[in-house]
């Protein structure tokens, strides 16, 4: 009986295995294969090339590679910046209009971002940031920064009372237990948030494909989008699977790097809450 | 950021108490974030409205105030508007569709993906790893890797299951009407699926061992072990992650402008939108458009967050 329930358990858990890694394995097959090898389907590749990648590059993708590290770097970093002070006063610092501004940031989080579209987009034009990065930065802090202080905020009540309480004894200001008191404590819960809104804004694509007309700022999911038509010689799935892959392989290796991180900041924006 | 923080003794000189001082300390710490939601959520939202009231378009229009002429009018050829607009309402239903399907199925595969991922059998911490892969990917590639697996001459997905003998005919996912909306739906059920997964292991791990214990001792079956102890328990846990995950699916895009593009059987809000803002250019309709889908997505917030105020606040005291 336990044998039988020892075999189920693997079997089910070996189907969610393959069914979680099998596209992206297939994704870097079909990226290494050239030619009519691509069309014609195989489990592994016979004659693996990188002749995939260096074409892509040739096409320009280094810039669309550029455009989105530059622009999710800088989108955390703003974000983060604004969201710990406000972190720390929803989370330590009872006031009239906490609750309300707390129900806010967590609707948010949840804002359908196609409904301010025309009106973003009339916005971004207004101040001269059509088709850069700065636009796309702007418009990536509609759906970064409530998220970045309902976690921060979630992780900061989780730190004991007690810390504060010395340190207001020992006289020191709001400014000064936040940067050398919570920010220490909170550089693990950072860092996850921080990842997590990382990935959010590499990954966006209606905001990028809406406010970008071509690679001065265009950022690589909507350069996927735009690479099949790029070549009539070559079957364009090569070339779009191996931009795939470069564009997936960091956050891969991230996340399953970071396994532990991520999983503690996804649940503390949720269940926590 | 250099901020001067005044000495105790300048706020004793203002006659503040240390609880006065704190929330003055508070409110100075949330003006960053409140002007940034001021500059990207409020100012958009208030443009979106005022310009869904003039007949601003790339062809033609002179951004004439119109009055409420895109949500609905009544002109020579009937009625006409937004709200009278039959492709509207269908991709409200198709958005309806989607997010009932997918959400219900996420849920289901990811209440079993948890069981697997608590168990304390070996193999489940790698499983745990690899179901992150799904959720890392960015959802155009994800959607390029599906439409690339999924087509009709070449697909791996035919080729397995002629060889395995499961299908006589290669399938049409992509272009065959009544397949179209639930090749996406089964990419975002493949997508999101370890989100949902993750969440319910989080609620899992908070019920104590010992209470399988004293099922185990009183005999109580794996099934009825289930949806008597664990189902009951988790279930808090369950209902925030389909609450997320419901709002998430409401705004569909990506998948869909990639896999299938505009087309009448799979075009969901968020895609009418972007098509008729910047394929068409009629940006004072797609902007009453934007206006119904916000009012659509407010209402149903206001809705849950005012049903589950109590534990959504019940840690802020």
């Amino acid at each position: 009986m336990k044998a039988v329930r020892t075999a189920g358990f693997y079997l089910v858990a070996g189907l969610f295995f393959l069914w979680a890694v099998f596209p992206f394995y297939y994704a870097v097959v079909t990226s290494l294969k050239t030619g009519f090898a691509v069309m014609t389907p195989t489990l592994w590749p016979h004659e693996a090339s990188f002749a995939n990648y260096v074409h892509i590059f040739e096409l320009g993708f280094g810039r669309n590679v550029l455009n989105s590290v530059i622009v999710a770097t800088l989108t955390v970093l703003v974000a983060g910046l604004v969201s710990l002070p406000a972190a720390y006063a929803l989370s330590r610092v009872s006031f009239r209009g906490r609750s309300t501004l707390l129900v806010t940031m967590l609707g948010a989080t949840m804002f359908p971002q196609a409904a301010v579209l025309s009106g973003l987009f009339s916005v971004i034009r207004g101040l001269g940031l059509y088709n850069t990065w700065w636009g796309l930065i702007f418009s990536y802090l509609l759906f970064t920064v409530p998220f970045t202080v309902w976690v921060l905020t979630a992780f900061m009540r989780e730190l004991p009372q007690e810390l504060e309480e010395a340190a207001i004894i020992d006289g020191a200001g709001p400014w000064t237990i936040v940067t050398r008191i919570f920010l220490p404590l909170l550089a693990p819960a950072m860092a996850a948030t921080g990842l997590l809104a990382f990935i959010a804004a590499w990954n966006e694509f209606l905001f990028a494909l809406t406010f970008t007309l071509d690679n001065t700022a265009r950022t690589v999911p909507v350069a996927i989008t735009v690479f099949g038509g790029s070549s009539s010689f070559m079957p364009p799935y090569g070339n779009i699977m191996a931009a795939s892959v470069v564009v997936s392989a960091p956050l891969v290796v991230l996340v399953l790097v970071f396994q532990r991180w991520i999983t503690s900041g996804l649940t503390m924006g949720a269940v926590k809450g | 950021m250099a901020v001067p923080e005044p000495s105790p003794g300048d706020a004793r000189s203002q006659g503040m108490t240390l609880q006065q001082r704190r929330v003055v300390w508070a409110w100075a710490f949330m003006s960053p974030v409140l002007l940034a939601l001021l500059a990207v959520a409020l100012w958009p939202l208030v443009t979106t409205f005022l310009a869904s009231l003039t007949n601003a378009s790339i062809s033609g229009g002179d951004g004439r105030f119109v009055g409420l002429g895109n949500f609905l009018h009544h002109g020579a050829t009937g009625w006409g508007g937004v709200l009278a607009s039959h492709e509207w309402w269908r991709s409200v239903g198709n958005t309806a569709l989607f997010t009932l399907v997918t959400v219900g199925a996420e849920t289901i595969i990811g209440m079993l993906l948890a069981l697997v991922l608590s168990s304390r059998l070996r193999g489940s911490r790698p499983l745990r790893a690899a179901v992150l892969i799904p959720w890392a990917i960015p959802t155009v590639v994800s959607s390029e890797i599906w439409t690339w697996m999924l087509q009709q001459q070449g697909g791996i997905l035919n080729v397995l299951m002629l060889e395995t003998h499961l299908i006589r005919q290669p399938i049409d996912w992509l272009s065959d009407p009544s397949l179209m909306l639930p090749a996406v739906m089964m990419v975002d059920i493949w997508k999101t699926t370890p989100f949902m997964a993750l969440l319910i292991l989080a609620g899992l791990q908070t019920i104590p061992r010992d209470v399988y214990e004293a099922a185990r001792i009183d005999g109580v079956g794996p099934l009825k072990t289930f949806f008597r102890v664990t189902l009951p328990l988790v279930w808090p846990a369950v209902l925030v992650a389909v609450i997320f995950r419901m709002l998430d699916a409401l705004r569909v895009f990506d998948l869909i402008y990639v896999m299938t593009g505009a087309v009448p059987q799979t075009e969901t809000m968020a895609v009418y939108i972007q098509s008729h803002l910047v394929g068409f250019g009629e940006i004072g309709y797609a902007s009453a458009a934007s206006v119904v889908m916000f009012l659509i997505m407010a209402l149903l917030l206001v809705g849950i967050i005012w049903s589950g105020r109590k534990r959504l606040l019940g840690e802020s005291r």
